[in-house]
């Protein structure tokens, strides 16, 4: 109705022009769906692997784009709303026909739309480190696993510090139980005893550590040197570091490793109290390399801010971007099941000078890396594996899970293959 | 030496770069005197772990009087590598136009100060286990310390690790020695080395020597010693002096305990006086408290910004600050928003809800959604160690001070001000109040001013203790309702109570609950309580608090 009405006039009929015009460039483009959270909590960490994304958007549309097409970022906000994800993921996949999406952050959110792109079998990267466990046909893990993470962190506390009790701190939720619960079966695997072990957690966004923290002094006043493993998230690790610093509890007394302290959190912290903790990741702003430095100047340029700093997560969405465009370009398509299929065995550049590569069991093989944190809120590396390690989904160390293997490979095609009953269970997750 | 040393210099300049290197090298090798220092120096310069390490050491062993400060130099990050003439210099200060620094050995221009580019530098990092090594060597140094303090820290710091050398340092102390703290402390030191005596005697006299000592370390000495002895009066002592020092351990943990107690106790009340004032005394359920608090941190932190070089007061401007801002926007939100839905308590919940959405947009979009660092002033920072075992942070100190202080201040402002008559005037019956000439609207909007306004003094105490965000106030407004309610609506004195009493037995659920399990066990108790007494501790009595 409106658009005859609209019609009669010159104007209307130069906008409808206008508007074929984009449609006509929409069927030229490949659409790219980011699904990070804009608003509500997760906004923090999430809003800036939207605009890492974008900005890798841009630069592959300045080579040219893929397949002589250019792409296009299609942006959703999920709103830090676990269901919203699902409904967000849906519409990107039905609606918008993205032919994959980079995006989610807690697990929780993750596990939200994983039914969603096993039903409509599409494509979903998902770049931050997390508790392993799941296996699924249609995400691609270039976070870390518990193995790319945890248990080197726990190795060079160990060998290096010569830690011999433990604290393992997390906030209360999946992803800090499951890697707490492979590290306690590591630890007694290498003797360490139960009386040498305290397990804590904590609610989200915990701001009163004073119990805790006296707790974890005593518990380190034993004689025998300790270490705190924190999967602390987020929000509540500034109170938790403030009040270490507080009671006067340094890093060479009881160092605090984390999995969730990064170069992007630092840099809302006063950072004086956390000088010489330790976290592990598989990449740091500092680590020197061509590759890095190049990443880290275009990202200031890109955001127009000299101060921004780039994390972890921000590398593992830049591999998982490049890993795309080489499949798709691999394949000739954009076909969902091509790229699956030719995403396996991909390696591409990551930003510590070495080669990522697909594995069949949709992890990425990655360095582990070791950083003091310093005052101006970088880290200096103090280890680093001599190679890459290969992200494992399903844990050695837990007893449910050490017989199963995946290997979405043809004709195993398997995200949960028990090995000793020859069986897939078909169960992903 | 002269290898490493050259070779240095090659990678960096060439051919020239190098003879020159080479003449800077003898030329300083015949002028200073000790030449360990350096050589250990040369090594430090390297960068690398290992052999920062072995010139830590070779430090140690100079002897040179200039090696403590390059020692503090070297943990505090000012040590530095200048790379154009590969030699090692302190950093002084950093400014827009490069780095003041000044070279660490060098006879004739030692001291003097110049400004170099920050890309000509490079700093000379350490790792924890250098910092170990570092402090266990300042220590024995700083034994001979003519400042007390130092003296103290390095007298505690070398009974953590007692070795030989050390005790014939302390020994040596003990006749010169004037301080009673420090004297105290190596007398605890002699007693543990008599603790590794071969004599019985000896060892007996030890242990009952340390049986009032709480350090850490003569507990783990005399747990050793029950377990390794085999003289079994020996073992008994042991035993006794154990049991003695564990009884005082279990006492003072629980005046810990009571400190985090009270401490948490008063960053509830604080979080929740303004609601008391908002929702207790005007009955106005205002989800948007929480975005207030918020309000006042970020005003902090803005305050913080305009005066960089005054962080130490920076509070002080803050407090007064938090309080206008925070009031002013209170008192828009009541002009604009609640001034329509008096006596519709719901509505009023669902337009104080989507402000409070509307101020956390607001922030994400003005400070970015990342967390503002608010820098804690040094006088806050910090401990004060009562006893080995007991201490109070000073920051939870100043804050429950602070706490009473606010409370003090509104209790006054309240009781004795014309606003606080009329505020309790129109709170107990509006239309009286304005029949005796109270202009109700004005001390509504007064009120809740006031109101916001302490929540803004909250938010400034609270970006001492927590992350400054978008998040803040949500992480504050349920707690900040569950003390009024429980206090009793409109009471200031209950939210007193409330705050402390709830603060308390958090911390002592704590130990055996775990922190998830005793949030919800303080919940569940307040939920029967409220099934008991709906008005709470202190119910409102009267005419005025019936209708």
């Amino acid at each position: 109705m409106k658009k005859t009405k609209f019609a009669l006039t010159g104007l209307a009929a130069a906008m409808t022009m206008s508007f074929s015009a984009v449609t006509m460039s929409a069927e030229d483009t490949i659409k790219v769906g980011v699904l990070h959270s804009l608003s509500g909590t997760m906004a923090i960490s999430e809003t800036t692997l939207k605009d890492t994304v974008l900005m890798l958007i841009e630069e592959q549309n300045k080579k040219g784009g893929v397949l002589g097409k250019k792409l296009e970022a299609v942006v959703v906000d999920p709103a830090s709303n676990w269901p919203l994800f699902a409904e967000k993921a849906r519409e990107l996949v039905e609606k918008e026909k993205v032919s994959a999406v980079f995006g989610c952050w807690t697990s929780v959110s993750r596990k939200s739309v994983l039914p969603v792109f096993e039903e409509l079998n599409s494509i979903l990267f998902y770049p931050v480190q997390y508790e392993g466990e799941e296996s699924s046909k249609n995400v691609f893990y270039t976070g870390a696993a518990p193995n790319q993470q945890a248990i080197p962190a726990v190795d060079y506390l160990m060998n290096d510090l010569g830690v011999k009790r433990w604290v393992l701190a997390g906030t209360d939720y999946v992803y800090p139980r499951t890697t707490n619960k492979i590290l306690e079966a590591y630890l007694k695997a290498k003797g360490v005893k139960e009386s040498d072990i305290m397990i804590n957690y904590t609610p989200f966004g915990h701001s009163d550590w004073q119990s805790i923290v006296s707790d974890v002094k005593k518990f380190g006043s034993a004689g025998m040197k300790t270490a705190v493993v924190s999967t602390i998230n987020g929000d509540a690790n500034v109170p938790f570091y403030k009040e270490l610093g507080n009671q006067g509890i340094s890093a060479q007394d009881i160092p605090v490793v984390a999995f969730s302290v990064g170069e992007e959190e630092l840099s809302g912290i006063d950072t004086k109290p956390l000088v010489g903790h330790l976290a592990a990741w598989n990449y740091f702003q500092s680590v020197e390399s061509e590759t890095n430095d190049a990443f880290i100047e275009s990202w200031k340029k890109y955001i127009k801010n000299a101060d921004r700093v780039t994390n972890d997560p921000m590398e593992a969405s830049y591999i998982g971007f490049n890993m795309w465009v080489k499949a798709v370009e691999k394949a000739g398509t954009t076909d969902s099941e091509a790229v699956q299929d030719a995403l396996i065995g991909i390696a591409v550049p990551n930003l510590s000078g070495g080669y990522s590569a697909m594995m069949p069991n949709h992890h990425i093989t990655k360095p582990v890396l070791i950083g003091e944190i310093q005052d101006d809120g970088q880290f200096q590396i103090v280890s680093q594996t001599p190679g890459t390690v290969v992200g494992d989904a399903w844990s050695d160390f837990l007893p449910g899970s050490k017989d199963l293997i995946s290997d979405w490979r043809k004709p195993l095609s398997c995200g949960n293959y028990n090995v000793k009953t020859a069986k897939c269970s078909g169960q992903n997750f | 030496m002269r290898f490493e040393r050259a070779s240095m210099a090659n990678s960096v300049n060439s051919g020239l770069g190098f003879f020159l290197a080479l003449f800077v090298m003898m030329w300083s090798a015949v002028a200073t005197a000790d030449e360990n220092f350096d050589q250990a120096l040369s090594k430090i310069e390297t960068g690398k772990f290992p052999s920062i390490s072995e010139g830590v050491a070779l430090l140690v062993d100079s002897d040179d009087a200039r090696v403590a400060t390059v020692l503090n130099a070297l943990t505090d990050g000012a040590l530095y590598r200048y790379k154009p003439e590969s030699t090692l210099v302190y950093l002084h200060d950093k400014n827009d136009e490069g780095y003041l620094v000044s070279y660490v050995s060098s006879a004739d221009k030692a001291g003097e100060k110049f400004v170099v580019k920050s890309s000509a530098v490079k700093r000379v990092g350490v790792n924890n286990n250098l910092r170990n090594e570092i402090s266990s060597a300042l220590a024995t140094l700083n034994l001979k310390n003519p400042n007390v303090e130092i003296r103290l820290n390095a007298l505690r710091e070398s009974l953590a690790s007692l070795n030989p050398a050390s005790l014939k340092t302390i020994t040596k102390m003990a006749t010169t020695e004037k301080n009673s703290e420090a004297k105290e402390l190596i007398k605890t030191a002699m007693a543990m080395g008599g603790l590794k005596s071969e004599d019985t005697a000896i060892q007996l006299t030890s242990i009952s020597a340390l049986k009032d000592s709480l350090e850490p370390a003569v507990k783990l000495a005399l747990i050793n010693m029950e377990s390794a002895s085999d003289n079994a009066a020996v073992k008994r002592a042991a035993k006794a002096a154990l049991k003695g020092i564990e009884e005082k351990l279990v006492r003072y943990s629980h005046l810990e305990t009571l400190f985090f107690g009270l401490s948490l106790g008063s960053v509830l009340v604080l979080a929740a006086i303004g609601l008391a004032i908002t929702f207790g005394v005007m009955g106005v359920i205002n989800m948007a408290h929480g975005e207030l608090i918020m309000i006042g941190a970020y005003t902090t932190y803005v305050i913080q910004l305009m005066m960089p070089n005054h962080i130490e007061y920076s509070l002080f401007v803050a407090v007064p600050a938090a309080f206008l801002i925070s009031g002013l926007v209170g008192i828009a939100i009541e002009r604009g928003v609640i001034r329509f839905l008096y006596g519709r308590p719901l509505e009023t919940l669902l337009a104080t809800f989507g402000v409070s959405l509307i101020l956390q947009q607001a922030v994400r979009t003005i400070f970015s959604p990342l967390n503002r660092s608010v820098e804690t002033p040094d006088w806050m920072s910090g401990l004060w160690q009562i006893n080995p075992v007991f201490s109070l942070t000073l920051n939870r100190l100043y804050i429950i001070i602070f706490c009473f202080m606010v409370f003090a201040a509104l209790f006054l402002i309240l009781r004795k001000t014309a606003l606080g008559l009329q505020v309790r005037a129109v709170s107990q019956n509006r239309s009286m109040a304005r029949a005796m000439g109270v202009r109700s609207e004005w001390v509504d909007a007064m009120t809740f001013g006031l109101g916001s306004g302490i929540a803004g003094v909250a938010g400034v105490a609270l970006s001492q203790l927590t992350n400054v965000g978008p998040n803040l106030g949500q992480a504050y407004i349920i707690d900040s309702f569950m003390v009024v309610v429980f206090g009793g609506v409109g009471n200031l004195w209950g939210v007193m109570v409330a705050g402390l009493s709830l603060g308390v037995a958090n911390k002592f659920l704590e130990p055996f609950a775990g922190a998830v399990l005793a949030k919800i066990l303080v919940l569940v108790f307040i939920i029967l309580f409220i099934q008991k007494r709906p008005r709470g501790l202190f119910p409102q009595k009267g005419r005025a608090a019936e209708g």
